[in-house]
């Protein structure tokens, strides 16, 4: 999604000169067509990520709409004060840009795991969430996002090419698009790693259980109306996040089937502990985390058994 | 016969910045014992600095003009200093004035952008420099003579994040960026050579890429020639302000407890009639 990043951002920046692009030193092979394109426009503000939130927060009051870029740990968790304090409470439209969500930067080890960005952003107040499944969602995420006069975080995946399979690129704010129409399983899932969400629905229709699959790419505006009608229609859901369970997208399922008094159980898929010091390929660690498309099949192929036997 | 125009003029507080700074002392006096709050020693000391940019540098204060200058207070803790220049130039009514720490304000103990005046809220040390350089960034990319101001603590130069946006609007050479240094000496715990010594300051300022100036604080005719002066080489610049913390107040002179403390009913007394004198 970072090419798709870029190059739909030169696209909007072509129509908006409003929009000038921060990066804290990051995005090699990514962000040269906007430097090229917009030299004037394009600032690397050095590995300085609360220096470019500030700079961002002065650019947005004047005008100007700033995109600010980094891996999505970096992006989220460091300068986290200064988006709070700047274009939250300021409600000014800067766009915070992170890149590699879960475990997309696998091998760097846990520095770059980008495990709490959901669960911190999405207690901010006016701040969306957005984290696109595929790249053609993410373009249609950046599109629509652009017009909001508010604030954006986006978790963009690194990956340019894979495409989720139905999804076909739809994305709507405070909505969720639907996958498929099983009644035997509910999965709800956000990011890149709806990929192996939807890759453990068709493994399971194979094996005879049908689900529905539902992708949350806006977490905030939450797609709650959307949320509650599905877990209404189910007796189980299982959500599914290269995050921690806490605070993420399973989180956000259990809010709405309490505060909606649905009596549908929610099993939450993702990262519950780290093994001290392991790192590995982006597969090694979905699949150490209960997140392949297997044991994503083997979870749901469990919770489809014990609605069977009620 | 003077018109009534002229008359007014030559009255406007803003003509007179002794005095413009004398009427910030007794109102930071005041709003500070209603509300029972403290930060009183912080307030003192920007006084002057604050009635300097006030009468005659800030170009623009209180307008919608996209043209103005911008002000960022990143030492929010003496937002009361700013309310009562914002009340001095007729921009908060007496009653406004008199919601300081109420609740349900806008004039909090911090200063918010909501408030008429304010163009950024601050109140985490450390942040305000950073936002003063995208605010002179985005004047340059506008091709706009507008300036931007930004008074620090010195305390704030213990955070990290202050000595990014130095080294930012250093390489950037945002020669339309000036922050002040309020070097009172002190900060929550202590004071500052021994809690986290600064200096050589200026030296520091001026290792960053900044035009950096000695001066001092309490002295109007040398900051407000400090800040019209062209920069050298177009940099930007820094006012090393050093100032004296409560200033105007005898007892609170170099006093660590009166960053915090409140005033008592005979202190109180006290402080009004030597800030009048000053």
């Amino acid at each position: 999604m970072r090419g798709t990043f870029v190059s739909t951002l030169v696209e909007l920046a072509t129509e908006d000169e409003r929009i000038v692009l921060l990066t804290a030193d990051l995005g090699f092979t990514v962000v040269e067509p906007f430097a090229e394109r917009f030299p004037d426009r394009f600032f690397n503000v050095g590995v300085a990520e609360q220096n470019m939130v500030g700079v961002a927060t002065g650019l947005a009051e004047a005008g100007y709409v700033p995109y600010v870029y980094s891996i999505a740990t970096f992006a989220s968790l460091r300068p986290y004060e200064f988006i709070r304090n700047g274009p939250v409470h300021h409600r000014l439209p800067v766009r915070v840009v992170g890149v590699g969500g879960g475990f997309d930067y696998g091998t760097n080890g846990p520095s770059h795991h980008a495990l709490e960005d959901l669960a911190v952003m999405r207690v901010l107040p006016g701040l969306a969430v957005l984290a696109p499944a595929d790249f053609e969602q993410a373009r249609a995420a950046l599109l629509a996002a652009h017009a909001l006069p508010g604030p954006v975080y986006f978790r963009l995946g690194k990956d340019d090419s894979s495409r989720v399979d139905g999804l076909g690129g739809r994305f709507r704010l405070g909505r969720a698009e639907t996958i498929g129409a099983g009644g035997d399983v509910l999965l709800v899932t956000t990011g890149s790693i709806a990929r192996n969400a939807v890759a453990a629905a068709q493994a399971l229709a194979a094996n005879g259980v049908e689900a529905t699959v539902l992708v949350v790419a806006s977490i905030t505006p939450s797609p709650t109306e959307d949320l509650a009608e599905a877990l209404e229609r189910f007796d189980a859901a299982v959500t599914v996040e290269a995050h921690y369970v806490d605070g993420g997208l399973g989180s956000l399922v259990c809010e709405v089937a309490a505060e909606h008094g649905l009596p549908c159980r929610v099993v939450r898929c993702g990262v519950r502990e780290l093994e001290p010091g392991r790192s590995g390929s982006e597969a090694y660690l979905n699949e150490t985390h209960g997140l392949s498309v297997e044991k994503l099949v083997a979870t749901c192929t469990a919770v489809a058994s014990v609605r069977e036997r009620l | 016969m003077p018109s009534a125009q002229h008359v007014w003029k030559a009255d406007r507080v803003t003509d007179r910045p002794e005095a413009f700074a004398r009427e910030i002392r007794r109102i930071v006096l005041e709003q500070s014992k209603r509300a029972n709050v403290g930060h009183i020693g912080s307030a003192l000391s920007i006084a002057d600095l604050i009635a300097v940019l006030y009468c005659g540098v800030l170009r623009g204060v209180g307008t919608d003009d996209p043209g103005r200058d911008r002000f960022v207070l990143s030492k929010g803790h003496a937002a009361l200093a700013l309310y009562a220049a914002l009340h001095l130039c007729g921009l908060l009514s007496e009653d406004e004035l008199d919601s300081f720490a109420g609740d349900g304000t806008l004039l909090g103990t911090h200063p918010e952008r909501e408030l008429r005046g304010i163009d950024f809220t601050s109140g985490s040390l450390g942040q305000g420099l950073s936002t003063a350089c995208g605010a002179a960034l985005a004047a340059r990319l506008d091709g706009s003579e507008r300036r931007v101001f930004c008074l620090l603590s010195d305390a704030e130069c213990n955070e990290g994040s202050t000595w990014e946006a130095a080294m930012f609007a250093g390489h950037r050479r945002l020669g339309n960026l000036s922050a002040i240094v309020d070097v009172n000496g002190q900060q929550a715990l202590g004071y500052t050579r021994d809690v986290l010594d600064l200096e050589p300051l200026a030296d520091r300022w001026s290792a960053f890429g900044w035009d950096a100036r000695e001066v001092d604080g309490h002295d109007h005719e040398a900051c407000r020639a400090a800040l019209q002066e062209p920069s050298l080489d177009g940099r930007p610049r820094v006012l090393v302000a050093r100032t004296e913390f409560g200033h105007g107040v005898s007892f609170m002179t170099s006093r660590i407890e009166w960053h915090y403390l409140p005033l008592d009913d005979e202190q109180y007394r006290l402080a009004l009639a030597e800030v009048a004198g000053t």
